[in-house]
């Protein structure tokens, strides 16, 4: 049974991004849905229509980022060029150093002293390079940084940031819930207890606690876990702050999201996921944007005609060229009934929620006409 | 006891980690290794580790809780035996209660743990805490000693299952070696302690020649870009690579030839005209002229196929062509792809 085609909402990409009003672009979505290079063709279109655009990669594809002129991590905005300025915009790209990020916060925050004592702590070596979770807190970071710089100097006035390819992508949208918990919780107070007052106040909780602490971690972990909180201690509130700044700043008008799938089942539900988690937390949605589309067949001759035209072919001659030809419709027209499927279906549950889709070119994109072509056709009429 | 050890290009291998780019299909793939495995009573153990309930999806089976279930057969051997098919969808929570029970006998002070919020930190905001949890069980799942085990088993009522191999649908190609190199983060991290030899012995299974890490790839520029990265990290950090798994290929409806003149615009319309009238279709040019352009973004797709199944081929290592099915992918089509890396000695 087919479901009935629906309308959805049309995601008008263009006015997003004339709107002057939109300062804030946050690409999202599951991984391998091309939410780097969405993110990367809105930024150009944008620029190209007269706004001045920075746009924040987290892991371009190598030669995207050659293209744009990002192959080192240096995290500050470098100009792309190339890009058409005829409208007075411009195009400025960056990649996320996530470690970088993190360690510049601690020195702008810690006297030089504490930060070098925080900087060279074992337990933060490892929860700045490469444990999960980090690179989307410093995501976020990085786009406070950007804006509050913007509205100094007017370097730029839209912003479009990638996010990692994951579903804890969303995960910086608990951060500030998350510190507060963690800082006003007792597992805090038990990493400073030693550093705060003698043993003996321990409460008979706290010592089960550290024993079994010690008996899992081992005596030097734990101490190097005191360290670095007792070191960390008074900058937890200006991290706690500064959360809570940039969860400010997503919810405010200037901010769009724009979640990105392919037509895919896994894809479209891990948009379903992004698109419910943003609304239950107010965020401002833009719409979704679908990417790869497979391009509608050419003809309207059925994919179950075509198929058994082919077996009446191939039975008197196996190696027939016509034959291979009614195959190969066959097959793209049951691919893009099953895309429709689960478009509709995604439609079905969110009917309200804009789409603008993008076909699926025939090479891989690795230039800025790539970009060009996939921006020109999100922002195609239908 | 394995049916055919020699036939297949792992013969040793217990634990096959499959990884791959977002969009590959590495989880598809996973699966149907799984069922390839499971063949002549070979028991084989399904593990996701990425909270998304893939599985029971896949398998249209109710979510999976922290506990190990059969969910179906195995694809059957050339006599019609299968095996059994478990499944266990690992989250770090219970990973963690479950590792302070079994090696702490931690009682009260588990409990305590969760109090004070250490659960919650531990599992979410500690360095690879999270991830070594996970590996941590994949584990016990691999080690657990083989013949049925007496020992009581506290708090739970079944009988210990065990497993010729265990299948790891693993995170994306991009933070393997971060997710499997993890415990020896932590190992450095902690010099001394339980929880340091814990790490150093889950280091020492992946490293052995008992884990295989395969990479799953569609052939497009990005994606086989990204596994000729991944297969040089993971020889970097000393994890022994498996094979590449080439995913939704395209329909091979063309031979070389065909697709040649079609890309070059030599077919001859009017004999496929008489082709398509004599198969009793309602033809008219235009029909000719769409079926021959359609052909023809197909053979440009298929030539950036063959150009990036050089490269793959150029890794040197096993490789298995899975086709695209444009049924997509239900139960069916999960045996279908199973027998498919079996014929090609996967498994």
């Amino acid at each position: 049974m087919k479901l009935t085609p629906m309308k959805t909402p049309r995601l008008d990409i263009d006015a997003l991004l004339d709107d002057r009003t939109t300062e804030i672009i946050v690409c999202c979505g599951s991984g391998g849905v091309g939410k780097t290079t969405t993110s990367a063709a809105l930024a150009l279109r944008a620029a190209e229509r007269g706004r001045k655009v920075v746009v924040l990669t987290i892991d371009p594809a190598r030669r995207l980022a050659q293209s744009m002129g990002i192959e080192r991590l240096d995290n500050t905005p470098r100009p792309v060029s190339d890009v058409d300025s005829s409208a007075g915009g411009s195009l400025d790209a960056m990649m996320l150093d996530m470690k970088r990020t993190f360690d510049e916060v601690v020195e702008s925050q810690a006297s030089a002293e504490k930060a070098r004592q925080i900087l060279e702590n074992p337990f933060y070596i490892a929860l700045s390079s490469s444990f999960a979770g980090t690179q989307e807190y410093m995501a976020m970071e990085k786009l406070g940084q950007l804006h509050r710089q913007a509205l100094e100097d007017g370097s730029h006035d839209l912003i479009v940031v990638d996010t990692p390819p994951s579903r804890s992508a969303l995960d910086f949208l608990d951060a500030p819930e998350r510190l507060s918990s963690f800082l006003d919780g007792r597992f805090i107070r038990l990493l400073l207890a030693p550093a705060r007052g003698p043993a003996k106040l321990m409460t008979a909780g706290l010592s089960v606690v550290t024993h079994a602490l010690t008996k899992v971690l081992g005596a030097q972990v734990l101490r190097d876990m005191q360290t670095f909180v007792a070191a960390f201690d008074t900058l937890f509130g200006g991290f706690r702050q500064r959360a809570e700044q940039t969860f400010a700043l997503l919810q405010a008008d200037g901010t769009a999201f724009v979640v990105v799938a392919a037509p895919e089942p896994d894809a479209l539900r891990e948009a379903a996921y992004f698109v419910d988690r943003l609304t239950d937390d107010e965020m401002p949605l833009a719409g979704l944007v679908v990417n790869r589309v497979s391009p509608s067949a050419l003809t309207d001759l059925s994919a179950e005609e075509a198929i058994a035209a082919a077996d009446r072919l191939r039975d008197s001659d196996s190696s027939s060229l016509a034959a291979g030809l009614l195959q190969l419709h066959a097959d793209r027209v049951r691919i893009i009934e099953r895309e429709r499927h689960w478009r509709e279906r995604f439609a079905a549950s969110h009917p309200q929620v804009p789409t603008a889709v993008a076909a699926a070119m025939a090479a891989d994109i690795h230039d800025l006409d790539g970009l060009r072509a996939i921006g020109a056709s999100l922002a195609e009429r239908p | 006891m394995t049916a055919h050890p020699d036939r297949t290009d792992w013969p040793g291998v217990r634990l096959h980690v499959v990884t791959g780019k977002g969009g590959t299909g590495k989880s598809t793939v996973a699966a149907a290794l799984a069922l390839a495995l499971a063949s002549s009573g070979r028991n084989v153990l399904l593990c996701e580790v990425e909270g998304r309930q893939g599985i029971a999806r896949m398998f249209d089976v109710d979510p999976l809780p922290y506990d190990e279930r059969r969910i179906t057969k195995g694809a059957p051997d050339e006599e019609g035996r299968a095996g059994q098919v478990y499944a266990l969808h690992i989250d770090p929570e219970s990973a963690l209660l479950e590792y302070l029970a079994m090696y702490y006998k931690l009682g009260r002070a588990g409990k305590a743990l969760d109090r004070f919020g250490v659960i919650d930190f531990a599992t979410t905001i500690a360095p690879g805490v999270r991830d070594v949890l996970l590996t941590g069980k994949v584990y016990e799942a691999v080690q657990r000693p083989r013949r049925s085990d007496k020992r009581a088993d506290k708090g739970r009522h079944r009988d210990v299952i065990t497993y010729d191999a265990v299948v790891l649908d693993a995170p994306p190609t991009g933070r393997i070696c971060q997710f499997l190199g993890v415990n020896s983060e932590l190992a450095g991290l902690a010099k001394v302690g339980p929880i340091k030899s814990q790490a150093d012995k889950v280091m020492e299974l992946l490293r052995s020649p008992r884990t295989a890490v395969h990479l799953v790839t569609i052939l497009e520029e990005m994606p086989v870009q990204e596994t000729a990265d991944g297969i040089a990290e993971l020889h970097r950090a000393g994890l022994p690579v498996g094979g590449v798994v080439v995913n939704l290929v395209r329909p091979r409806a063309l031979g070389a030839s065909a697709l040649d003149q079609v890309r070059d615009d030599e077919v001859d319309p009017t004999a496929i005209t008489s082709e398509l009238s004599r198969a009793k279709v309602d033809v008219d040019a235009e029909l000719v002229r769409s079926l021959l352009d359609e052909a023809r973004d197909h053979a440009v797709r298929r030539q950036l196929e063959d150009e990036q199944r050089t490269l793959v081929e150029a890794e040197d290592l096993p490789t298995y062509e899975l086709p695209r099915l444009a049924g997509g992918i239900d139960h069916g089509a999960l045996i279908e792809l199973a027998q498919l890396l079996r014929t090609q000695g996967m498994a």
